[in-house]
């Protein structure tokens, strides 16, 4: 026991001390100082001599020594001291940092320190170098958005330096927009020419940069301009399509997920479960809950969420079979009651044990952001993955069906329970196996939603009118019907909603929905024949 | 026993059975008449080119092994299911495709399902009551009183059906075969001019079926009958023209020996009965 | 025109109507005298708000018969009749509106309290008429009854049953209700129709007028009751039993099941309408959450607790239902819900018949005992 302690504590020692080791061994930084020394000069032509010798060295601090001359606050401790930062400059008593070392020196004395001063050229200057040094960042991602930045703020001094930026550039992305950059600097000064490399993009600067051009009062130019912005207008509309349809297929995953699990109680089973909306948002309190477990950790908590939300839920599930449903076998309206009364008790459980109150879920920073795909649309991350992860629950679910053993028991019990029962299958058994699975994935569905959403007592109500809509519009029974029925829903709400606003497009596809089933009472994709007419 | 006398005395019996005047046209030819008929579900072939001609009074059974499209046939004739092409007339009028169940049933077409079905809740008698014949509209059904004439005629199916013990009883707790009887004297209550009798005897016992072959073959000639069944010892007792369909249509027609001397019925149907047992339960 | 008459009067020569006649209208006499004679103070009085909280009960009462007809006896499963009932009280409530005048918070003689809010400058089309007591009280049947004519026209035309249909009549009554919150419909949005001064020219604050709310909802929970058992004992009532049964078998005899759902499903809704306009003025608001589903769904709770095909049973679910409600969110907020959740377990599970079916078995078995007759499994 003792030998391992110590055994521990000298391998301890032996980390820190390695670590600490290159720091301690590194030899004075003679060429930054250098650099920094060329500064203090009282010649501004040296100063800027200067800057672009510290740009060009790539010395690691080269950036930090740029932008604190920029803000006044790179100075020297007075009679040829230290470089140092001043990190703020406000009272008497600045906290500064070694400009070299990047050392926290602790405060000093405003009239200990001598500022490096600039004028309006050096600032220019200073600018400019500052945007061209990010563009000569070793990541693709930093240059892009150096890039980015740039277009509608070229100076015609940066021009030339563009230039021979774009030229040794290997990335696509950065090199396109320096070009933008570049044609809208030369657009403003009414080169013709520069609009050809503007059309087609849909960022801001390049649209306002057009828009002047319009107004010109070369002819030309103007025309030219107004066709570009024309093309851009319409790629726009196409970029809001995309951004339309992207939002109703997240919106459909949702109601896919929702009703999926329903798909298969309701359809299969023929089990109408009101309480399947509460079995939802168990699945969501289960991802609350475990990121309560494991604070800090929210990644951890959601990928965990899903196998403890499906057999949290799944549980729930079989309580509820057990204890209501199989005595209510065969009388699908009074099964519609009692599980009615089950979801009031779960939303109350939950009130009283957990909070009336909404809870937030914390999302893992990879499931924050969005993924752009051109300047005027960007897809947000965490819809994607939900819509991602419907499919695979979706797949998943249709593999159980259709390849397993449990999934061919169930197909048989429903068909005809007691051929079934007679050739060996314990439908008791698949009753509660499939009932487990539809609630299961309803679990799931709410650790999905919990990233989406607020999480709350109410937040299964919310979604079992819409799930039953989605299952019924479908056709009872196919999981197919479920998914082409969610999806589409999804996106006809959306479609919808930009001119009839949020509620009204609500409505107006349950209204919708309501003269559907008129038309077609089985649904989309109905079961024909005999067995059918039940 | 008592129903076996009344049997004999047919003029009393029977007049009340008198079909009532229905606007059918039989004068060209036969009463149900079906061409070409052909209905699919999901791809398979229920009915295929069904052609089927009934005349005017005639009993006909229909044989066929399971999945040979009898049930589906009489779900066309009575509107519950559109063929996908084909004609189906009743009479030389009638053009039974254009019309809704309702519409069928109150020409004069009366179905017997498969399974017995009589409204469980209601008495006996009530069942009856609700199949006479009468107008049938909201209103009037809604105003409606029971005549003496209508409750003398009721009391006469009873004892023809020999449910007159059971009148005041809830029709739930009658017995199998006694729920077929009540079934078939709701038809009888409809005075159609064609019934459809989808497998009366099933579940019946040997007393019971003889009653039924009675009363089948005592409607014949007012009027028409179309009985399917599966007991082929019950349509040999009461079949005149026996009609054999197969995957959907016609395989062979005439009296019961001439079809089961017919080789093609003796390989697809008769022979299937040796490894079929449900099929052929004579 | 006699036989109308006479179909319609057939309940009151059956001794069930006459009994449930008989104590709707003693309870309704007692009540009334405890209020008026008895001096307040003494244990015995009613107070004027008991007697509006039982007047409340009675229009619930009159709604839950109103759905037991058409559960019971046709077999659709509405849930979707709290709609009706909010249609109704709309209807009500936009004749009371009218009725303020100028004596709302803004002073416009025409305009409704909300539209000034609103900055509307004149009353939509819809809203006139409304000032005529006559007009309101033909639309308190009209909405409801068009809604349910419409609405089972096109589910009942395509065969829509079974649940199916009670999961279309739920999105029906909550489509209704995102509409009502919207303000641009024009009801008064999330806050409703409220604030009212006077019906029919009668203050709804007096005693007496709340008095007499309370006298109407029973009289119309009577003639309600007449009505529905009427229809039931018709020969149209055993068809509809029949249409529940088996539609198929209803069908072949040459009876239209579409419409005779449908007649029934808009008398139904009509009454449902009718328990709603009783329903505003004693309550003194009407909001979309009428439309709620869950309110539609706990009607078919009472229903089913009182045991449904009885139109007595109804009745009694309705009251004893409410009763507890009021008591238990008196008392223990908390509890209702988990109650109510329990109830509907316990009710569909053990009692599917409901407190009737019960008390009727209670009988079957007494009478049985005494008879020593092996008892009949009428019911399956």
């Amino acid at each position: 026991m003792r030998t391992i302690r110590s055994l521990v504590q000298g391998l301890l020692c032996l980390i820190v001390v390695s670590l600490a080791a290159p720091a301690a061994l590194a030899a004075p930084d003679d060429d930054g100082r250098a650099l920094l020394e060329a500064l203090d000069t009282d010649s501004y032509a040296a100063k800027g001599e200067a800057v672009t010798a510290i740009a060009d060295s790539g010395h690691p601090q080269s950036r930090v020594w740029l932008e604190a001359l920029l803000d006044g606050k790179l100075q020297r401790q007075e009679d040829g001291g230290r470089f140092v930062v001043v990190l703020a400059n406000r009272g008497r008593h600045w906290p500064v940092r070694d400009a070299l070392t990047d050392e926290d020196l602790g405060e000093m004395s405003r009239r200990d320190l001598d500022r490096i001063g600039i004028n309006n050229a050096l600032r220019g200057q200073l600018q400019n170098t500052l945007a061209l040094l990010d563009l000569r960042a070793p990541a693709v991602s930093a240059r892009r958005e150096a890039a980015r930045d740039l277009l509608g703020e070229v100076s015609p001094s940066m021009v030339e330096p563009l230039n021979g930026l774009v030229e040794n550039e290997a990335d696509d992305e950065v090199r396109r927009l320096l070009t933008q950059a570049i044609a809208i600097q030369r657009l403003e000064r009414g080169d013709l020419e520069a609009v050809e490399a503007l059309s087609g993009s849909l960022n801001t600067s390049v649209r306002s940069a057009l828009s002047a051009a319009a107004r010109s009062d070369d002819a030309a130019l103007a025309e030219a301009a107004t066709d570009a912005l024309a093309g851009i207008e319409q790629k726009q509309k196409l970029n809001d399509g995309i951004q339309t349809l992207y939002f109703g297929l997240s919106l459909g995953s949702v109601l896919v997920l929702a009703a999926i699990g329903l798909a298969i109680t309701f359809g299969v089973m023929g089990v109408i479960n009101m309480a399947h909306g509460e079995l939802i948002m168990l699945g969501a309190y289960t991802t609350w809950g475990m990121q309560q477990l494991l604070p800090g950790q929210p990644g951890l908590a959601l990928l965990l969420s899903i196998p403890a939300g499906f057999l949290v839920a799944a549980l729930a599930g079989i309580v509820i079979e057990r204890s209501v449903i199989q005595f209510l076998k065969g009388r699908p309206l009074e099964t519609l009651l009692a599980t009615f009364g089950v979801s009031l008790i779960l939303q109350q459980l939950v009130r009283t044990l957990i909070s009336p109150l909404n809870r937030t879920v914390v999302s893992p920073e990879w499931m924050s952001g969005s993924l752009m795909i051109n300047e005027g649309l960007s897809l947000t991350l965490n819809r994607l993955l939900v819509l991602g992860f419907a499919l695979l629950v979706f797949a998943g679910l249709m593999l159980v069906m259709r390849r397993t053993r449990l999934g061919l028991e169930v197909r048989a019990v429903t068909q005809n329970r007691a051929m079934a029962r007679s050739m060996g299958i314990r439908a008791t058994r698949v009753d509660i196996l499939t009932f487990a699975l539809g609630s299961g994935v309803a679990g799931l569905a709410g650790v999905a939603l919990s990233q989406l959403t607020n999480v709350g007592p109410n937040l299964g109500q919310n979604y079992i009118i819409d799930s039953f809509m989605v299952v019924v519009f479908g056709g009872v029974g196919n999981l197919w019907g479920t998914l082409v029925a969610g999806l589409s829903l999804g996106v006809i709400n959306q479609v919808l909603e930009p001119w009839a606003g949020a509620v009204l497009a609500k409505i107006l596809v349950l209204v919708f929905i309501i003269l559907f089933i008129q038309k077609r009472p089985r649904g989309l994709f109905p079961q024909k024949g005999r067995a059918a007419e039940g | 026993m008592n129903l076996l006398k009344e049997m004999a005395s047919r003029d009393r019996v029977f007049d009340f059975m008198a079909p009532a005047r229905s606007p059918v046209d039989v004068r060209h030819g036969p009463i149900l008449y079906l061409e070409d008929v052909s209905v699919s579900f999901d791809g398979f072939r229920a009915i295929n080119d069904l052609n089927l001609t009934i005349d005017d009074g005639e009993l006909r059974c229909i044989i066929g092994p399971n999945g040979a499209g009898k049930t589906t046939m009489m779900d066309i004739i009575t509107g519950k299911t559109r063929p996908d092409h084909g004609s189906v007339w009743f009479g030389s009028r009638h053009d039974l495709l254009t019309m809704n169940e309702p519409q069928i049933a109150s020409l004069g077409i009366g179905r017997k399902f498969q399974k017995p079905t009589v409204f469980e809740a209601l008495t006996v008698f009530e069942n009856l009551e609700l199949a006479m014949a009468a107008d049938k509209r909201i209103w009037p059904t809604l105003t409606a009183r029971l005549s003496g004439e209508a409750r003398d005629r009721i009391d006469e199916v009873l004892v023809t059906i020999g449910l007159t013990g059971h009148r005041d009883r809830p029709a739930g707790i009658l017995s199998h075969g006694q729920k077929q009887w009540l079934e078939i004297g709701m038809l009888l209550m409809q005075r159609p001019r064609l019934l459809l009798v989808d497998e009366p005897v099933a579940g019946m016992t040997e007393q019971e079926m003889e009653r039924t072959a009675e009363l089948l073959t005592g409607l014949a000639g007012k009027q028409s009958v179309v009985v399917v069944e599966h007991d082929m010892g019950f349509v040999r007792s009461i079949a005149r023209t026996v009609t054999v369909l197969h995957q959907g249509s016609v395989l062979a027609e005439g009296s019961m020996d001439q079809v089961s001397s017919d080789p093609r019925v003796v390989e697809v149907y008769l022979g299937t009965e040796s490894d079929n047992t449900e099929d052929a339960r004579c | 025109m006699l036989a109308s008459r006479s179909w319609l009067s057939r309940p009151l020569r059956e001794r069930s109507t006459q009994i449930f006649l008989g104590v709707l209208l003693a309870a309704l006499a007692v009540f009334t005298l405890l209020n008026l004679i008895v001096p307040a103070g003494h244990p015995l009085h009613v107070s004027t708000y008991t007697v509006t909280l039982l007047g409340k009960y009675l229009s619930f009462a009159l709604l839950a018969v109103a759905l037991d007809l058409v559960w019971g006896y046709l077999g659709i499963l509405s849930l979707g009749h709290g709609a009706f009932f909010a249609l109704g009280g709309y209807a009500m409530g936009m004749y009371l509106m009218r009725q303020i005048g100028d004596r709302g918070v803004y002073g416009d003689p025409v305009l409704p309290d909300f539209m000034v809010f609103l900055d509307w400058d004149s009353l939509p089309w819809y809203w006139h008429g409304f000032d005529m007591a006559w007009f309101a009280l033909l639309m308190v049947l009209l909405a409801p009854g068009l809604l349910a004519l419409v609405f089972g026209f096109l589910a009942f035309r395509s065969r829509v049953t079974g649940v199916y249909l009670s999961i279309i009549t739920q999105a029906l009554t909550f489509a209704l209700m995102l509409a009502f919150f919207r303000n641009e419909m024009g009801f008064g949005g999330n806050n409703g129709l409220t604030d009212f001064k006077e019906l029919l020219g009668y203050d709804l604050r007096s005693d007496a007028t709340r008095l007499g709310l309370f006298l109407a909802s029973g009289l119309a929970l009577a003639l309600g009751y007449v009505l529905c058992r009427a229809i039931v004992a018709s020969k149209l009532g055993r068809v509809s039993m029949a249409c529940r049964d088996a539609e198929a078998r209803t069908r072949f005899l040459g009876y239209r099941v579409e419409r005779v759902q449908l007649f029934v499903f808009v008398v139904s809704a009509m009454l449902a309408g009718v328990a709603g306009a009783l329903y505003v003025p004693q309550v003194g608001i009407i909001n979309p959450g009428e439309f709620s589903p869950i309110f539609s769904i706990e009607v078919v709770l009472w229903v089913a607790l009182g045991g449904r095909g009885t139109l007595y049973g109804a009745v009694i679910g309705a009251l004893v239902v409410n009763y507890a409600k009021t008591v238990f969110t008196g008392v223990m907020p908390e509890a209702w819900l988990f109650a109510l959740g329990g109830l509907f377990v316990v009710v569909t599970v053990l009692l599917p018949k409901g407190v009737a079916g019960l008390l009727a078995s209670l009988r079957r078995r007494r009478d049985d005992d005494a008879s020593e007759t092996p008892a009949q499994g009428a019911s399956s």
